[in-house]
């Protein structure tokens, strides 16, 4: 009896620990998936004018967060480039928002890595904050509808890029 | 009796003391203070553990710059705090708020705490089940020795 | 050649460690002498294989040999000879090669301390000691592979994480925290022999109080550090941020402090028998939980074995552990009657049992708080945090109560004490707190402030007059000099002088953090070149922005001068810089400090670089004026020389001899 009132809240306690195990302590689910994507209007990069969100409403829009000192964006760049190249026809606008960086390192990783899709910075990271970002690269597809449909962390895919870039479009079109 | 007239003495002086330490406060809050105090509840999203008032990294001090132009808009702190759990969830508070099971590590310290006064209390009346035995041949010196160490010389 | 060497070297001794598990036990029960000192010599030969196993790798990332994996991971070409040492610990599979040397030097130790006089129970002790190493051998030998050799041999190494080879204050800190871990083995080995063999009077005990006290030092000075470094070199401005990482470390030593004070209670009164051994089942556990949690990925991001063994095997080992230790404890409980009851709750005894269930309300709270995000994850599948406000808030209110229990437990006797003499003693320690109270308010602490000093002179007060009352009884029975009376009082009754010093060393903690605490002032400035701006009663001006480029970095260096608000004068010159490595994500700061003294009021004005903007050069700066935090460093000193003097052997005697019976130590030992 005493044996077992010892042992009982040690194997639970034991339980309560398992159920960590293959837990990823940083992947943090986002909040704002399904809702209404935060509006920005930001200068380009290197260059006048500026891009503006609200006047890509009714186009699918992949905003992708990055920084020249960011090794897992260089592993992803030609992910990103092969789907702008893809899609662009179709109306699908790849946005790069520029993380924590310099105008200089940027535009070197920019010269390097090649990609003309439009490119912004983003004064005092107002935008990222308001994505929720944890840090470069994260990807967010925005449907016509103006609503966040995807959202990944880290390196992303091409093969993730299509299958919510496909998707964002077809619920474009059913409307 | 009379000895517990210093000791009381004492303790009213430093009770008077800390009374009027603490009576000069109530400052009016700045913004800049109030911006601390909401940075400090938050945690930065790209740090190991550390709030966003005490993070050294940039996304760390841009989120103060967005803080403070939010409650300089006029938002209050609760406000300016829920902006952030929209955007990073409930994760961003370094206190989870107090509902649901949230209340199992709000209410934990206090049980605690009289957990351990009942286990006190409990151990310290708490007498052998045989009870007071008379000590034997063998426990003199024992006896000797504890004796010895109720005098006052250590 | 030396992956194969490293290799071959574990798992001969993982051989021995059963070999040595196998030999003690089937020793003891065939009464055969002759295999038990086999199985205790064998402990010299783990020893021996780990230290290679240890060299080896040392000789790969010494010698750039990166078709070792760890070396090609964990170093380079171009990384400094100290950085390549430090390598050897700086991540997972390396630290574990550390932490089994640290094993096997505890396991020598054991075998050479009581190589001819030992207790009934060693042959025991010996067993559990090697099922312990047996395990982190083991999992160096599969579940994670510190040796594994690459297909495609690199060219150069991606070298160490920036962070760890930011400081060389890194170097010392993991090996500290693994001394004191690690020592809590030997005591628990004795006590789960003490237990195995029923022999659970109070010799466990005696046997291994100077080990107990060695890892307790051990951890201390390796918080201590672990603080150091996360103020000289994170750049926060703070030392210590409530990070799972440093609660698991902080969670065994309160529970070993808390058995520190009761196992004293045992040798006195042969009271506190069950609380005892479970204390250090629980100290023990606590630091397998801690590898488990911070190796196991749980809670911290360092590392991932998301889909490796290691994760269950050490949660297995914890279970085996926690099982194991308090089912023994359960089986026992008959023989484990106390000998005697509590007279009185006014007695030394009860006061150092209600600091006892204090400190085990902090490890609870602490736990609770560090596991609570894993509990709600699990039950609403939400991820929330418990940070620093929550620990703080909880923690504070019980510190109060353990401090003032510190104050008045060593004025009161053993068993029974009078009101009237206890009065009489706390007169002096309460006028003094009152002077204090009165002295802060009038400077303008707050409330806060000023009731920590009152309550900080007052224990420190009642801890000096007990010193004082030691020595001058001395004086008193022998006469002779004052300073001769001292050294003859502390030398017969090392314990209490130990641990009284290590209460005045709490203190000054204490002092440091709540100092820091309350008058902590933090500012952000943006700076141009040559720009002035002022803060607080400093101003600071930008003198300059520098870049160097180092073999393994590139380091971006402000020179700032901190002038005196009121009258313009120079007061010091800083350099906060930020490192960039090439393989890393963002640039790593370095801040720089004026290091408080005595001089300039303790004052620490801490300077680090969060960024600069190439255009002017503008940077941003954080300034922070931390009075008192000296202090803290102070007191963790203090409280290890209490330590060192409590364990300190008496010179007078030969070793002593832990191993027989019942037979009290010298009273000059347990007076008090």
């Amino acid at each position: 009896m005493v044996v077992a009132a010892v042992v009982l809240p040690i194997v639970a306690f034991a339980l309560l620990l398992a159920t960590g195990l293959g837990r990823d302590p940083r992947s943090v689910p986002s909040e704002l998936v399904g809702e209404p994507a935060p509006t920005f209007d930001l200068p380009r990069l290197g260059e006048e004018g500026s891009v503006d969100l609200a006047a890509l409403r009714g186009q699918v829009v992949v905003v992708n967060f990055w920084a020249s000192w960011c090794l897992a964006c260089r592993d992803e760049h030609p992910a990103l480039d092969e789907a702008w190249r893809r899609y662009r026809d179709r109306g699908v606008v790849v946005v790069g928002v520029d993380f924590e960086d310099t105008e200089e390192a940027a535009l070197a990783y920019v010269s390097e890595m090649g990609g003309d899709w439009p490119l912004v910075t983003d004064p005092g990271s107002r935008t990222a904050i308001a994505y929720g970002v944890f840090g470069v690269p994260e990807t967010f597809v925005i449907a016509p509808d103006g609503t966040i449909a995807a959202k990944t962390i880290g390196a992303v895919t091409y093969a993730w890029l299509t299958e919510h870039i496909d998707a964002a479009l077809r619920s474009g079109e059913g409307r | 009796m009379s000895r517990w007239v210093p000791i009381a003495a004492a303790v009213l002086v430093a009770a008077a003391a800390i009374w009027f330490a603490g009576s000069g406060a109530g400052r009016p809050d700045t913004l800049e203070e109030r911006a601390q105090v909401v940075a400090a509840g938050l945690r930065c999203p790209v740090c190991q553990n550390l709030s966003v008032a005490d993070s050294p990294s940039r996304l760390a001090g841009e989120m103060r710059g967005e803080i403070r132009a939010r409650l300089a808009d006029g938002e209050t702190e609760d406000e300016v705090r829920a902006y952030f759990v929209e955007r990073y969830g409930e994760w961003v508070l370094l206190e989870p708020t107090r509902r649901g099971l949230n209340l199992v590590p709000w209410l934990f310290p206090l049980v605690a705490v009289l957990v351990g006064v009942g286990v006190w209390a409990f151990v310290i009346r708490r007498r052998p089940p045989t009870g007071e035995e008379e000590p034997t041949e063998a426990d003199r010196p024992r006896v000797a020795a504890e004796l010895a160490g109720l005098e006052d010389v250590p | 050649m030396i992956a194969f060497v490293g290799t071959a070297a574990l798992a001969l001794a993982l051989t021995l460690a059963v070999y040595g598990t196998v030999a003690s036990i089937a020793g003891l029960r065939t009464r055969n002498a002759s295999l038990v000192e086999s199985a205790r010599t064998s402990a010299y030969s783990v020893l021996a294989l780990v230290l290679v196993a240890n060299g080896a790798m040392l000789a790969g990332l010494l010698s750039n040999d990166f078709s070792i994996a760890y070396v090609a991971e964990n170093s380079s070409v171009d990384t400094p000879t100290f950085f390549k040492v430090l390598a050897l610990w700086s991540a997972d599979e390396g630290s574990l090669l550390l932490w089994n040397l640290v094993l096997a030097g505890f396991l020598a130790a054991v075998a050479f301390r009581f190589r001819s006089r030992r207790p009934e129970t060693f042959p025991w002790a010996m067993a559990v000691m090697y099922v312990v190493i047996g395990f982190y051998l083991l999992l160096v030998l599969g579940p994670t592979t510190p040796f594994a050799t690459l297909e495609a041999v690199p060219l150069d190494g991606r070298g160490p994480l920036p962070l760890l080879q930011n400081h060389p204050l890194m170097a010392a800190h993991p090996p500290f925290l693994y001394l004191g871990f690690i020592g809590f083995t030997v005591p628990f080995a004795f006590a789960i022999a003490a237990l195995i063999t029923g022999r659970v009077s109070d010799d466990w005990v005696r046997t291994t109080r100077r080990w107990t006290l060695a890892a307790w030092v051990f951890l201390t000075v390796g918080l201590a550090l672990g603080a150091l470094w996360s103020y000289g070199v994170l750049g926060w401005g703070g030392y210590w941020a409530w990070d799972p990482v440093e609660n698991v470390a902080l969670l065994p030593w309160l529970t070993a402090t808390a058995f520190l004070h009761s196992v004293i209670v045992q040798e006195r009164r042969g009271m506190l028998k069950v609380w005892n051994l479970s204390l250090i089942v629980g100290t023990f556990a606590l630091t397998v939980l801690g590898t488990f949690l911070t190796r196991g990925s749980i809670l911290s991001s360092v590392h991932t074995f998301a889909e490796s063994i290691v994760g269950p095997m050490y949660l297995g080992f914890l279970t085996v552990v926690l099982v194991g230790g308090f089912g023994l404890i359960a089986w026992r409980r008959e023989a484990l009657r106390s000998e005697a009851s509590f007279d009185t709750p006014l007695s030394r005894e009860s006061v150092f049992l209600g600091n006892n269930v204090l400190l085990l309300v902090l490890t609870f709270i602490v736990l609770v708080g560090t596991i609570y995000p894993l509990l709600a994850e699990a039950v609403t599948g939400d991820r929330v945090s418990v940070g620093g406000p929550y620990f703080n808030r909880n923690t504070a209110p019980v510190m109060v109560l353990v401090l003032f229990l510190m104050g008045i437990g060593p004025l009161l006797p053993w068993r029974a004490a009078s009101a009237s003499s206890l009065l009489r003693r706390l007169r002096w320690p309460a006028w003094i707190a009152a002077v204090a109270a009165v002295a802060l308010a009038l400077v303008g602490a707050g409330a806060v402030g000023t009731a920590v000093a009152a309550l900080a002179a007052f224990v420190g007060a009642a801890t000096i007059s007990e010193m004082a009352r030691g020595v001058r009884a001395q004086h008193r029975a022998r006469g002779g000099s004052w300073p001769a009376a001292a050294s003859t009082a502390v030398r017969r009754n090392r314990r209490l002088f130990g641990g009284l010093v290590a209460h005045l060393g709490v203190l000054l903690a204490v002092a440091g953090i709540a100092w820091t605490a309350l008058a902590d002032r933090s500012n952000e400035v943006t700076l141009a070149s040559g720009e002035r701006v002022r803060v607080g009663d400093y101003e600071l001006r930008l003198d300059g922005v520098q870049t160097r480029e180092e073999a393994h970095r590139r380091v971006l260096v402000a020179r700032v001068t901190v002038l005196d608000a009121a009258d313009g004068d120079e007061v010091v010159r800083l350099q906060p810089s930020l490192n960039l490595y090439p393989a890393s994500s963002e640039p790593i700061g370095t801040p720089s400090i004026r290091v408080g003294t005595p001089w300039n009021g303790l004052r620490d004005l801490y300077l680090s670089l969060v960024s600069v903007e190439d255009a002017g050069p503008t940077v941003v700066l954080r300034f922070f004026v931390n009075p008192g935090i000296g202090l803290l460093w102070l007191g963790g000193l203090v409280i290890a020389l209490g330590g060192v003097i409590a364990a300190w052997p008496a010179r007078s005697r030969a070793a002593p001899s832990p191993a027989l019976g019942s037979v009290a130590e010298p009273r000059e030992e347990v007076r008090v």
